[in-house]
């Protein structure tokens, strides 16, 4: 049963993103634009995502286990460091150079533009570097 | 006879500056009311995965643990991936799929998924997991660093766009 949920939350993701139009780039970008000809919809969209999602957020807090069985994980940490500031800052950097971020990319992955392969494969080489390198963070400490 | 709209006539008597283009004008292609709408469906997904399957639909997290030599819960994670890999069959069974236009060339394309790649990674999430999950549970690391990603973005873009002239 949770692995058909989990399917049907990744149907229903990517049908959000369709509708809201994030699936497109030029159209993020349009939003990240702001001396440009502003397109204020990325911004409409957190709005409908957030009114929806903090409810659930919300009961979801008040409980220890989900409905179907498993522990609620609940992410725990709550230091501001340096590993947050400069990975979001860096990530902000590729997010506005190509106007994609990991959500679009892999819901655009099989419409076939080889643009978003490209992409897609440079994006799993930076997380497979960053597990490499933490694996050896880890061996030193 | 005089109609309430006389005053607006009269007023377009008043000479106008000639209209330059100001710093904050608003796109042709603003949606707002599918943006809403698919964000809805975005929050209604990350809502019932925290509720019915307690995880946090984060696609980098989800992306990045299924890379990592040991994750717990790979199956859901690959099936919550699979559905959005799937989403653009089952929308083109509906209606045509909207166009995606990149404009970005292909050694910007390594670049920028690299950097997301890492990024997301020590950041520990992207617009989906602090932008949507963080910022529904009230979290200040999400907030810090949607507070990063948007800042640097906007500056990116203002960079490669008006300094650079791309």
């Amino acid at each position: 049963m949770r692995k058909l949920t989990a399917l049907i939350a990744g149907l229903l993701f990517g049908l959000g993103l369709y509708l809201s139009g994030m699936t497109n780039p030029a159209k993020v970008l349009g939003f990240l634009d702001l001396a440009g000809e502003w397109d204020p919809s990325l911004a409409l969209v957190m709005l409908g995502a957030l009114a929806v999602s903090s409810v659930f957020f919300y009961v979801a807090r008040q409980r220890r286990t989900a409905l179907l069985g498993a522990p609620i994980q609940m992410p725990t940490r709550r230091t501001l460091d340096r590993r947050l500031v400069l990975g979001s800052v860096v990530f902000g950097v590729g997010w506005g150079i190509a106007g994609l971020c990991p959500g679009p990319a892999v819901a655009l992955l099989l419409t076939g533009q080889w643009q978003v392969g490209v992409f897609v494969l440079a994006m799993a080489l930076g997380m497979w570097l960053f597990e490499r390198i933490e694996a050896r963070r880890l061996a030193k400490a | 006879m005089t109609l309430p709209h006389n005053t607006v006539i009269a007023l377009s008597w008043i000479p106008h500056p000639p209209r330059r283009p100001s710093t904050m004008t608003l796109s042709p292609d603003f949606t707002p009311w599918a943006s809403l709408l698919g964000g809805a469906l975005i929050g209604l997904s990350a809502g019932l995965f925290i509720l019915l399957n307690g995880r946090i639909a984060g696609i980098s997290g989800l992306l990045g643990s299924l890379l990592a030599k040991h994750a717990e819960g790979r199956a859901e994670k690959a099936l919550f991936l699979l559905g959005l890999l799937a989403s653009p069959w089952l929308w083109s069974l509906f209606a045509t799929l909207p166009g995606a236009s990149i404009q970005a060339g292909g050694a910007a394309l390594v670049l920028a998924g690299l950097l997301v790649g890492l990024g997301t990674r020590y950041g520990a999430g992207c617009t989906s997991g602090h932008g949507i999950c963080g910022l529904s549970r009230l979290s200040l690391r999400s907030l810090v660093a949607v507070a990063c990603f948007m800042g640097s973005g906007f500056a990116t873009v203002y960079i490669i766009r008006h300094l650079m002239g791309a």
